[in-house]
């Protein structure tokens, strides 16, 4: 039997990030209806940072999680709509409930990849109320494959169908990828996937060798769209995936039309690894980061690699980002000395 | 303030001997307006009762019995145990004629933040200390709504180390951010608010970190910078390690505010400064109940 890979599409959720959360109802409506004509299984929508994450600490979204996800709904039918979640964000009651409410079919509960006990409350209630719950665990590269085991298995014991590992900094080098993918598949009971991003220009790379090492999700977005460097382009990966005679069930011809027609059209600028996104591979610190850290390096006019390395040698984790300008003016302070 | 009968101590009970009690058990020890008559849990092998043995302290494992099978062992009672159990534990207490200190998320009581509302909190039976991130940046938004009452938003991020957050933060995040929100609220008058909590994993740990933003159109840096160093001075009264690390700074329509909370290092290390303000803001309440007792 062909082996086969379950490619889930994060194009109108990390994409946010790179729109600075502005994401419009023109928007949604394109994608959605191209998502659908290609094939796509699953779609998740929103703000980058998942319900109830639309704040001033992280970027406020033009349209609320509820219009996000309604348009979408009144577009999709053979494709299933999902959301994403980050428990100390999103709460069940003001966020997910009401997301449920409006028809999602899916749910992605991400923490820290040490937190995983975080979302205990999360995954069982969308699990109880029917939902294919997926459990994220971002920043993985940071610990090693027996520390993340452990954490999957929290999650797999909550409820979660399946378990994406996120390399949210793009700092995963290949073999990297191949080892942690293979400890948790060959002691998870439920399926294993992989999120990239592009920083050190590994993502299409760290896809197949997740895919190699036996895992059967593979999350990305159409052009690349996402934070920082990009993500794990889907019509390249699926194009790859073909030549290596795995299916994905996909309309590669459709998808890179979706790609070239409508993400291109909304892409205020070309997705690329420019000196900042590979400086955040590098150091490891979350991709989300770069353009609050370019605003922080402006107004304190320190080099914004700067920032950077020293957020890494912090060990920062995603969603702290009110640490940036506090990193940015203490190396201000340093450079006047 | 000055006390007629010197020696004299209120008695308090502890309900709970997790993280959060065994740090109460040590400041009840050093304040001179209270004393421990039971420390009780659930777990007669856990580490908490075994340190109150050592210390001589009355301890029990059979929670809040303890205290209902021996009335005069205490005046007030600190629950620290989790939000569930405390809805139980509140009619007991209040038909025992306790006055509670809860340290849980549950919202039975009044909420209360010692620099807003102690007066009338102590004329309540029980109250409820909100939240470590509500102690530690309500205050700073009460006096941001008293120079710019026309503000309509604010936002509170508390970054904790992993270290510090225990099982009930964990199993019970959602609680605890709507709590936190919910008292800034209420005890602020502001129209919409939310709280977000991240735990860092970072070693050495973090020290807890309150950012708060408001938006404001046209702020008065100068006057809230002047309230705002005043207000932390108050607040390091009673939390010693309360800090404003920036601010207030404006950009983009909005006051940004940064606090540090160092914790005192009574049970947990100095990183857990979210244990710690919680806890001093409890111990306030109660020393302060007892110095009226006392002195009546």
């Amino acid at each position: 039997m062909k082996k086969k890979i379950f490619i889930i599409d994060s194009t109108l959720r990390d994409g946010s990030h790179a729109m600075r959360h502005q994401f419009t109802k023109e928007h949604i409506i394109n994608y959605t209806r191209g998502a659908q004509r290609a094939g796509i299984k699953l779609i998740i929508v929103g703000h980058g940072n998942g319900l109830g994450a639309s704040s001033l600490h992280l970027g406020k979204s033009r349209l609320t999680d509820e219009e996000m996800l309604s348009i979408a709904r009144k577009e999709l039918k053979k494709t299933k709509l999902g959301a994403f979640l980050i428990p100390g964000f999103g709460t069940i009651k003001n966020d997910l409930k009401p997301a449920i409410e409006l028809g999602i079919d899916s749910l992605m509960v991400a923490s820290h990849c040490t937190e995983a006990n975080i979302t205990r409350q999360h995954i069982q209630y969308a699990r109880e109320k029917g939902l294919d719950t997926y459990g994220v665990l971002m920043m993985s590269h940071m610990i090693p494959g027996k520390e993340l085991l452990e954490q999957a298995l929290k999650m797999q014991k909550y409820g979660a169908i399946g378990i994406i590992l996120m390399d949210s900094a793009g700092a995963y080098l290949p073999d990297q990828v191949e080892e942690k993918v293979k400890i948790l598949v060959n002691s998870l009971e439920i399926n294993v996937g992989f999120h990239s991003h592009n920083n050190l220009g590994m993502a299409i790379a760290n896809a197949v060798a997740a895919v190699k090492a036996g895992a059967n999700i593979i999350d990305g977005t159409s052009r690349g769209f996402g934070a920082g460097a990009g993500n794990c382009q889907l019509e390249v990966i699926v194009a790859v995936l073909n030549k290596m005679g795995i299916e994905t069930g996909l309309d590669l011809y459709t998808m890179m039309d979706n790609s070239d027609k409508i993400i291109a059209s909304i892409m205020k600028k070309a997705q690329a690894i420019n000196s900042i996104t590979l400086t955040s591979g590098l150091a490891g610190v979350f991709s989300g980061f770069a353009p609050l850290a370019e605003n922080a390096a402006k107004r304190f006019n320190v080099d914004v690699r700067d920032i950077f390395m020293e957020l890494g040698r912090m060990k920062v984790v995603a969603g702290q980002e009110d640490i940036i300008i506090d990193v940015a003016m203490k190396l201000s302070k340093r450079l006047k000395q | 303030m000055k006390r007629n009968n010197k020696d004299k101590k209120i008695k308090v009970g502890i309900i709970g001997t997790g993280n959060i009690g065994s740090d109460l058990l040590i400041k009840v020890q050093r304040s001179y307006l209270l004393e421990c008559g039971i420390f009780t849990g659930q777990n007669p092998d856990s580490e908490g009762i075994r340190r109150a043995k050592k210390l001589s302290i009355p301890t029990s494992f059979e929670s809040i019995k303890a205290i209902e099978s021996n009335q005069d062992c205490c005046e007030i009672v600190f629950d620290a145990t989790s939000a569930k159990a405390h809805e139980k534990h509140a009619s007991i207490l209040k038909k025992l004629g306790k006055f509670t200190i809860d340290l849980t998320p549950s919202k039975v009581g009044k909420m209360c933040i010692p620099s807003i509302n102690l007066e009338e909190c102590l004329e309540e039976d029980e109250v409820n200390m909100v939240s470590c991130g509500g102690q530690a940046t309500t205050p700073l938004i009460k006096t941001l709504m008293k120079v710019h009452p026309e503000t309509e938003y604010v936002e509170i991020v508390s970054s904790i180390s992993s270290k510090s957050a225990g099982m009930g933060t964990r199993e019970n995040i959602d609680e605890y951010t709507q709590t936190t929100s919910e008292g800034i609220r209420y005890l602020t008058n502001i129209p919409k608010s939310k709280a977000i909590i991240i735990l860092n994993p970072a070693e050495p740990p973090i020290f807890m970190r309150n950012t708060i933003y408001a938006e404001i159109d046209d702020p008065k840096l100068d006057l809230l910078d002047r309230e705002i160093n005043s207000l932390v001075k108050e607040i390091q009264k009673y939390v010693p390690g309360y800090k404003l690390i920036l601010g207030p700074v404006y950009e983009n329509n909005r006051v940004t505010t940064m606090i540090e909370v160092v914790g005192r290092g009574d049970f947990l290390p100095v990183y857990a400064g979210n244990l710690d303000i919680i806890n001093c803001a409890a111990i306030e309440v109660a020393e302060e109940y007892a110095r009226r007792k006392l002195l009546k």
